[in-house]
């Protein structure tokens, strides 16, 4: 069965293209909260008082979905204290007080790898989590059953509006990402190696294209400039034509999908040993004055990053962990940099404008667009009803959020935001129901 | 800076700017050189008209909200759009109090009883074209073009059953009888492609309902010329493109919408064939109207990756 998957031509307002990365220097301090992945937060293993280095291990992963976390500057340990998470909950952060010196930790070494057994121990050691956004902890989705994995999708889309630092992860690290690529298919069973980027990023292809040519079974595939191309799904499909069914894994058709980002860190790892400390990170925006891409280290207040780009020049409506169409809301100017963390961008009230809801006028523009073919609109009308049984029908759980629903809504409806909440339902069915069949 | 500025929501934070008043300006954009091509060939009376149904059905959908106390929907174009559609589709004869009652009906009954716009089962305009048409005798005697000697007191379509068959000059132009926004077959195109270049509607529907009479028609009388004459006469250019695109009446999926003209173009060849009205392009959208939604379900989209 052969689909055309739709998608939205987003404006671009790729303003920091081209633009090289400038590392941050004079950090204060940095707070790095125990959870920047998805899974179980990290236990702090420093207490207050505590000296430390860059790449001193601070956080311990809990057992099973969880990472390690590290000093990202050195100085001492000044506090340990909960701060507020995007997503309301709160979480154990340790802040740092730089003492300038940024100097490395006697631990950070070259790791060993010589078997798939080594390799998978060091990147959990990197403490390297999916940088595309997710989060999801990169040693978990390569502990998978090797014999499954036969393709490795490096995406390197980067599909969201502003940023660009995947962009210039694709330009400036590819000696990184060629270590890792080695090392993953020298350890691996991958038979090929797809490096997917969207047509509108003509560097990062050429310097791609350049890699690929010296590595084997590696290509570069570059798809259209279509939101959301970059979506796990959308991706794969588009590399090699298969189909991920609702529920499913990609390793389930056979591939493994990393950021570019995430290859990139575990590359740094097995050349330097220096875990997952700093991040390059697009700062963008109307409020910010000057648009650039900073690396800075991981745990730097948003309020510094801002003020290193020149500070900003009109009051946010928004400040946003991430691109505008999938990006979280940022309750907080203090709140820091983390591991996941691709894009800060302070929207103007103007950028951030939002139309009045109004009635469905029915006239499909969402169910047209979105490219798994949702139908939105009655998603919406059965989640008001909380008919569980219809959601299902309408197979809800297909959807990835991707939000090109609620974009091209002339009734700026709350589309894909209702079909989160329908997700949410039918979660909380299906727990209800396990706990049923438990008793 | 205060950090209780920042605003705390879910994705996504920009939108297309796209909204139902800037798809309904366009739609009166697109109508517009059928309304000009109404006014030069049947007088100015058109305006009036025209007029007189967009400040009908706007006041009456302005009043209706506040009475039932439901948000103010009445500058968001939709109703002008009904006014227009209206007035375009009566003859430049008509009093004007029909004028009124018909306008009033499309928006009060049709449309705002049933929730207002995107709840209506059926096309306003289309209703109210049916409405007056079996309430006043006024709309079955077409009013004729000013600008040219009309030596024939009959429409294309009356013609056409009485065996001769109209000057394909007078078709496109318009010159000939018939409701004042219907005849000029040129502006309702010149509309169609500029609703097309600005992805307000797809082609489906409008194609599909035309070339479906057309082949029908073809069948039925062995002649081309008279196909085509019977395609360009009538309401069915003015109906395809404009009424029975209406997103509320009509299935959001290419497939559905490939369905519901076919099945469109089928009953107007019928209606024109063997029914005792001469038109049934009207009927045969409003039949289409109720049919949609067991359209929709016949159609709707396969679902990527979806588990059945």
């Amino acid at each position: 069965m052969s689909f055309f998957l739709k998608g939205l031509h987003v404006p671009h307002r790729k303003n920091t293209a081209d633009k090289p990365a400038v590392r941050m220097t004079d950090i204060k301090s940095v707070t790095i909260p125990m959870l920047m992945h998805i899974g179980a937060p990290s236990t702090p293993t420093v207490k207050v008082g505590d000296l430390v280095k860059v790449g001193t291990k601070i956080g311990e992963g809990a057992g099973g979905l969880s990472s390690e976390i590290y000093a990202s500057v050195s100085g001492k340990v000044t506090k340990i204290a909960d701060i507020r998470l995007t997503g309301g909950g709160t979480v154990p952060s340790v802040t740092i007080e730089s003492d300038g010196e940024m100097a490395v930790c006697e631990t950070v070494a070259v790791p060993t790898v010589t078997s798939r057994e080594e390799l998978l121990a060091a990147i959990k050691a990197s403490g390297v989590v999916g940088l595309g956004g997710a989060g999801f902890p990169t040693y978990v989705k390569w502990s998978a059953d090797p014999s499954k994995m036969e393709e490795l999708i490096i995406n390197g889309a980067e599909c969201e509006p502003y940023i660009t630092s995947d962009s210039l992860t694709m330009t400036d690290r590819v000696d990184d990402m060629e270590t890792a690529i080695r090392i993953l298919t020298k350890y691996f069973p991958i038979k090929r190696t797809v490096i997917a980027i969207e047509s509108n990023k003509k560097s990062a292809i050429a310097s791609m294209q350049e890699m690929a040519s010296r590595l084997e079974n590696t290509e570069v595939k570059v798809l259209p400039s279509v939101y959301p191309q970059g979506g796990e799904k959308v991706l794969v499909y588009h590399t090699t034509g298969k189909v991920i069914e609702t529920g499913k894994l990609p390793l389930d058709v056979g591939c493994v999908v990393c950021n570019c980002t995430t290859i990139a860190a575990i590359g740094s790892y097995l050349k330097t040993g220096m875990p997952l400390v700093e991040k390059c990170v697009t700062v963008d925006g109307g409020c910010v004055k000057n648009p650039q891409n900073v690396i800075a280290p991981i745990g730097t207040a948003l309020s510094d990053i801002f003020e290193f780009c020149g500070g900003l020049t009109a009051v946010p409506d928004k400040i946003l962990y991430g691109g505008p169409m999938m990006g979280v809301t940022v309750p907080d100017m203090s709140s820091p940099v983390i591991k996941n963390t691709n894009a800060v961008i302070a929207l103007t009230p103007k950028e951030a404008w939002l139309p009045r809801t109004t009635a469905c006028i029915r006239c499909g523009a969402c169910t047209n667009t979105c490219p798994f073919g949702l139908a939105p609109a009655e998603i919406l009308l059965a989640y008001k009803k909380k008919d569980t049984e219809m959601l299902k029908k309408l197979s809800v759980d297909t959807c990835m959020l991707c939000g090109c629903c609620s974009y091209i809504c002339p009734a700026n409806r709350p589309l894909v935001q209702n079909n989160n909440l329908s997700k949410q339902l039918l979660r909380d069915e299906r727990a209800k129901e396990a706990a049923r069949n438990g008793k | 800076m205060e950090n209780n500025m920042l605003h705390i929501s879910a994705s996504p934070h920009i939108h297309s700017g796209k909204s139902t008043a800037s798809i309904m300006r366009d739609v009166i954009i697109a109508l517009a050189p059928a309304s000009i091509a109404g006014a030069v060939i049947f007088g100015l009376r058109a305006l009036l008209i025209i007029a007189v149904c967009v400040a009908t059905c706007v006041v009456c959908e302005y009043f209706y909200n506040v009475i039932v106390k439901r948000y103010q929907s009445a500058g968001d174009l939709s109703a002008a759009v009904t006014g227009l559609l209206i007035a375009l589709n009566v003859p430049a004869n008509i009093p004007i109090w029909q004028c009124i009652v018909g306008s009033a009906f499309a928006i009060i009954l049709v449309k705002c009883v049933f929730g207002g716009i995107g709840c209506n089962l059926v096309n306003p305009a289309i209703t109210a074209r049916i409405f007056m048409l079996v309430s006043f005798g006024s709309m079955a005697t077409q009013a004729m073009p000013k600008i040219v000697d009309v030596t024939a007191g009959a429409t294309p379509l009356e013609l056409i059953a009485g065996g001769e068959t109209p000057a394909m000059k007078d078709l496109l132009l318009g010159t000939t009888g018939g409701a004042l926004g219907e005849t000029c077959a040129v502006a309702l195109i010149l509309g169609f492609i500029y609703l097309l270049a600005r992805r307000i509607i797809t082609w489906h529907i409008p194609v599909v309902f035309v070339a479906s009479v057309f082949v029908l028609s073809y069948l039925s009388e062995g002649s081309l010329e008279t196909a085509l004459a019977l395609v360009l006469s009538g309401g069915l250019l003015i109906g395809a493109i404009f009424m029975a695109t209406d997103y509320v009446t009509s299935p959001p999926t290419a497939w559905g919408k490939v369905l519901f003209g076919f099945g469109a173009g089928l009953l107007t060849f019928l209606i024109r064939k063997y029914g005792v009205y001469p038109e049934g392009v009207s009927f045969a959208i409003l039949f289409m109207n109720i049919l949609t939604p067991y359209i929709e379900r016949l159609t709707s989209h396969k679902i990527f990756g979806g588990v059945k």
